[in-house]
């Protein structure tokens, strides 16, 4: 590191826990030398604030050791005011902060003079944040100070990733190049799957049926971190441990919907090494390193080689063992999954879809937090925004765009002349017309999605220990007396109050499921492909063999898909006509082609009634048989269905509603704001509706449908098959369901096809209540 | 029938789905909680700049309903502008669209807490009005009885099977109806908000707007019951 020092930038990529971290503060560390003189030398940022804490005692122990008169302090939305004050006028020579906070003090006035002296940025798990549109912001951040500081040098630090010179790109300034130091991997993992005396269940996920065996590896080892891909089944699975650990070996939960405090009380207690296993999510992907852990078991299939990875790699933090790990698929199809998985992991064939370009919302929040900090030049900030590289290609069209949404609103209709948000000065200079408008500003700064969640609170004599959150939704479908898993216990529903859920502990009663937000994955191409290669084999000797007789069964019925054909089945079962599509094109494009294709049914007359989608395919449930599938795949039909589909969609409105954030038309809630005046405020729906009414072409909406488009919507996959597959279309036609289709039957989250379904629904549920209460309409 | 027809202080009274009031005897619309120029409002106080379109679809709306009923009075609960700035400040063209509106017609406005005093608009400006038994006025008095109002947005939610949904909805008991707001930048307040416990009896309902209609059983704040 030392001797690549003075690079403008550098990438140091690295498995998890290399120490790679303390290797990117050597350069500060010789620069500074014992005596170094007051002012901000280094910033560091992560996307944790638990990490910046954590560097922050690490960093310190050898800077004191060695008599080192270097101040470190971190700086995120835990620091005091106070703190931060201090931190404003007199800046450590170490600043560790998060990429909102380092947001929030571009927008200040006196940002120059902060940074002033500054030198080096050290950017941890980039990896993590180039991800998501934190590391669009952070980029934009590093473009910003640059400008103030041009002798900047960046250091970067990533787990492994599939394409080191396009993050390298993402990191330096646009068009400079930047070298990679690419790490030892050490030995490759132990990794393979978990053997288990029983076939697992044919759909679900959780993976329950594995815990005894579980049980018994906890017990052989140290510690093990067991992953879960969701927040609800890592609760449900926790639970059920619980039931079945007769040695009440101790065991924790971490994930990102608990309170604060109960994160910190487990990662402590990890620390500590008194916890025997932890089972978690995402949330314990990045973070401290915790030398102790000797296994990894990941439930349910990993839908990404590349997390997958980086999650083994948590298991011994040291260069010369082995990483061990244990895969445990929680239905029969996940047995294809995980085995495909192995064959990637031995390769070294990681997955990931190339970034799109940098996100428009985020350059409109940008454009506001430097109109914060003060007057600006549109020529000068849009050459500065295009040396970062997500935002190398964005167009001057593209970026005045934005602006003028920042300025006027951008609407066809411009009626905010006399209260434009930015005015241009007479020398052409762009600043705030309110400069009291900074402070609402401010307060929307990041780029984090929060989706509307409730509190909720155990409630006991001494006041309520705050549990964590759930979605608002959920929260909504509880009535008093309800119980659900929160933390690991059975907690019964008592009350809402200014939207906290009061509850209290309740043992012993069968708890409704918990729906958290969080990130639902999607199985990427890659693993797919290999997916959809292991069914052309002449038979599955890797397999276990009640799995490979599945697959023998499929064949002899009916067919395995293949990759350059589309193999749809149609059935009668109890009294519907089924259609199976086997597009293997991941949950969230499956969802959205059964949409497009029951809506075709809906105009061939074909009296659709729903649907359910997986990773892997598609089951349409109607009245009548589908007798020419091809048609349905005409596409350009459904395309066109496409475009009238997408605008009233829910997705479609939920990436608006965050894209709003982010760009300033709209408020983030805070907690305050919702207990007052709850009538003032008025759902994001509204003006989704009004602009698609009456500005259909607005930034905003054409923002939303570039992200939708790529995102939960994943068009891209389903154009990628329709040209993979064009015509190539096997239609079997069978009496019966076949092996292949019938998990599905059993598949959670069915899609009902509505229409004038709700109404009809809340008639009849009306009618309902109204009877019951001895009324009537 | 989508509407929901009601018998309140000898008089038939019709809430129709939109949110509006109708009394077919009188050939009167009553509406509430319009909030015109909200948008405009915000921006000036150096908040967010909304969709500029708010005004042209409560008038949209509006002129629906006027056609539907041919309603020969209109009285509007209130808080008809978003405040006196924005009543002064409401652009041309849609100005003109109001007047076309209200011309014809006896129109009666309401002041609300947003809108004090008369605004700039023809028709009477009143603080409250009273026909045949029935009083019309912004906010709900406790103890009040024949009395029609809106102010507080109320809003229902109802669980189906698996799922829920929100709508705007009349409350309505034997002394009272409070009317949803009929204005599109506007929001709700639940109905088990503790300020409907002592305006609303114990066999309210609240009627649920949308498509149709639908009537339940008012929702109640639950924090004294355990």
């Amino acid at each position: 590191m030392l001797e690549r020092a003075d690079e403008p930038s550098l990438l140091l990529i690295a498995p998890t826990g290399g120490g790679k971290t303390l290797a990117g503060f050597l350069p500060t560390l010789a620069e500074l030398g014992p005596t170094p003189p007051p002012g901000l030398h280094t910033l560091y940022v992560s996307p944790l604030k638990a990490l910046a804490a954590d560097i922050r005692r690490n960093l310190s122990a050898p800077i004191t050791e060695a008599g080192m008169a270097i101040r470190v302090e971190d700086r995120t939305g835990d620091t005091s005011y106070t703190t931060k004050r201090r931190q404003r006028a007199d800046p450590p020579h170490i600043l560790l902060t998060t990429p909102e906070s380092l947001a929030l003090l571009l927008s200040y006035e006196d940002a120059p003079r902060i940074f002033s002296g500054l030198q080096r940025i050290v950017v941890d798990e980039i990896h993590a944040l180039a991800e998501s549109k934190r590391g669009d912001q952070l980029l934009l951040a590093l473009a910003r100070l640059q400008t103030l500081c041009p002798g900047l040098r960046r250091i970067g630090l990533s787990a492994t990733v599939e394409d080191p010179a396009a993050m390298g790109r993402y990191l330096a300034r646009h068009p400079d190049p930047c070298p990679i130091v690419l790490a030892d991997p050490g030995p490759p993992p132990d990794i393979r799957m978990l053997d288990l005396p029983d076939p697992p269940p044919w759909a679900g996920g959780g993976g329950r049926y594995a815990i005894p065996a579980v049980l018994a590896q906890v017990r052989a080892h140290k510690t093990t971190l067991i992953f879960h891909n969701t927040r609800a089944q890592a609760e449900i699975f926790f639970h059920h441990l619980w039931l079945q650990n007769v040695d009440s070996l101790p065991i924790g939960i971490h994930h990102g919907a608990l309170s604060h405090d109960q994160r910190t009380r487990v990662e402590a207690a990890m620390v500590a090494g008194a916890l025997r296993a932890i089972v978690c999510t995402g949330s314990l992907d990045l973070g401290i390193d915790w030398g102790d852990v000797d296994l990894v078991i990941q439930i349910g299939a990993p839908k990404n080689v590349k997390r997958l990875v980086q999650r083994i790699g948590r298991a011994n933090h040291r260069y010369n063992a082995p990483s061990k790990a244990l895969l445990v698929p929680a239905n029969r199809f996940e047995v294809l999954e995980c085995q495909a998985a192995l064959a990637a992991v031995r390769d070294f064939d990681l997955d990931g879809d190339p970034r799109g370009p940098g996100p428009k919302d985020v350059v409109c929040q940008h454009i506001l937090i430097t109109a914060c900090s003060g007057p600006f030049d549109a020529d000068q900030l849009f050459a500065e925004i295009t040396t970062a590289g997500p935002y190398a290609d964005l167009s001057r069209a593209a970026f005045d765009a934005c602006l003028n949404f920042c300025a006027t609103g951008g609407y066809a209709l411009r009626s905010y002349d006399r209260w434009q948000r930015l005015v241009q000065r007479p020398d052409g200079q762009w600043q705030l017309r309110d400069p009291r408008a900074a402070r609402q500003i401010r307060m929307n700064i990041g780029t984090i999605q929060d989706s509307d969640t409730v509190q909720v609170r155990l409630k006991h004599r001494g006041g309520g220990t705050p549990l964590g959150q759930v979605e608002e939704n959920f929260a909504a479908t509880l009535t008093p007396g309800d119980t659900f898993l929160m933390g690991g216990q059975i907690v019964r529903f008592d009350s809402l109050r200014e939207m906290t859920l009061q509850v209290t502990k309740d043992p012993g009663r069968k708890p409704k499921l918990a729906t958290f937000m969080g990130t639902k994955f999607t199985t990427s191409t890659k693993l797919s492909d290999r997916i959809l290669a292991m069914f052309r084999q002449e038979d599955w000797p890797e397999l276990p063999e009640h799995t490979a007789e599945w697959l023998r069964l499929q064949r002899q019925i009916s067919q395995l898909p293949c990759a350059d054909r589309l193999l749809i089945e149609s059935f009668p079962h109890q009294g519907q006509e089924h259609i199976c599509v086997y597009g293997f094109a991941g949950r969230n494009a499956m969802q959205t082609l059964g949409l497009l294709l029951t809506r075709q049914m809906e105009t061939q007359g074909l009296h659709p009634l729903g649907f359910v989608a997986t990773d892997y395919a598609l089951l349409i449930w109607g009245l009548d048989p589908v007798v020419d599938a091809a048609a349905l795949f005409q596409g350009s039909d459904l395309r066109d269905g496409f475009d009238a589909w997408l605008s009233g969609n829910a997705v479609m409105k939920r990436t608006f509603k965050s894209s709003a954030v982010i760009s300033g038309l709209i408020d983030r809630k805070t907690p305050g704001q919702r207990k007052s005046g709850r009538q003032a405020t008025f759902s994001s729906d509204i003006l989704y509706d009004t602009l698609q009414k009456y500005d259909p072409d607005h930034l905003l909406l054409q923002i939303t449908r570039e992200e939708a488009m790529r995102g939960l919507v994943d068009f891209a996959r389903i154009e990628e098959l329709i040209g993979r597959v064009q015509d190539r279309i096997d239609h079997v036609v069978l009496p019966r369901v076949t092996p292949l289709a019938a998990p599905l039957f059993l598949e959670m989250g069915r899609v009902p096809v509505k229409g004038s379904a709700q109404e009809r629904l809340l008639r009849e549920e009306t009618d309902q209540i109204l009877a019951a209460a001895g009324l009537h309409r | 029938m989508n509407d929901f027809a009601i018998s309140f202080h000898g008089q038939k009274l019709v809430a129709r789905p939109s949110g509006t009031l109708w009394w077919p005897d009188v050939g009167l619309l009553c509406v509430s909680d319009l909030h015109l120029g909200k948008a405009e409002r915000i921006a000036r106080r150096g908040g967010t700049m909304l969709p500029p379109y708010e005004g042209h679809d409560t008038l949209a709306r509006l002129e629906v309903e006027l056609d539907a009923t041919q309603a020969r009075h209109v009285v509007c609960l209130g808080d008809s502008f978003d405040d006196p700035a924005a009543a002064t400040a409401f652009p041309n063209d849609l100005r003109s669209w109001l007047e076309r509106l209200i011309l014809g017609r006896t129109w009666v406005w309401v002041e609300g807490n947003h809108d004090p005093g008369p605004n700039p608009m023809p028709g009477r400006h009143l603080a409250q009005y009273d026909l045949h038994g029935l009083t019309f006025r912004h906010e709900a008095r406790v103890g009040a009885s024949g009395e029609i109002s809106g102010h507080y947005h109320p809003k229902a939610r109802l669980k189906l099977r698996g799922t829920s949904v929100i709508r705007p909805c009349f409350l309505i008991d034997d002394d009272r109806v409070i009317l949803p707001a009929f204005g599109t930048f506007t929001g709700g307040l639940l109905t088990n908000s503790e300020v409907f416990r002592p305006l609303m009896g114990p066999k309210a309902l609240s009627v649920l707007t949308g498509t149709a209609c639908h009537a339940v059983p008012m929702a109640r704040s639950n924090a004294v019951r355990t």
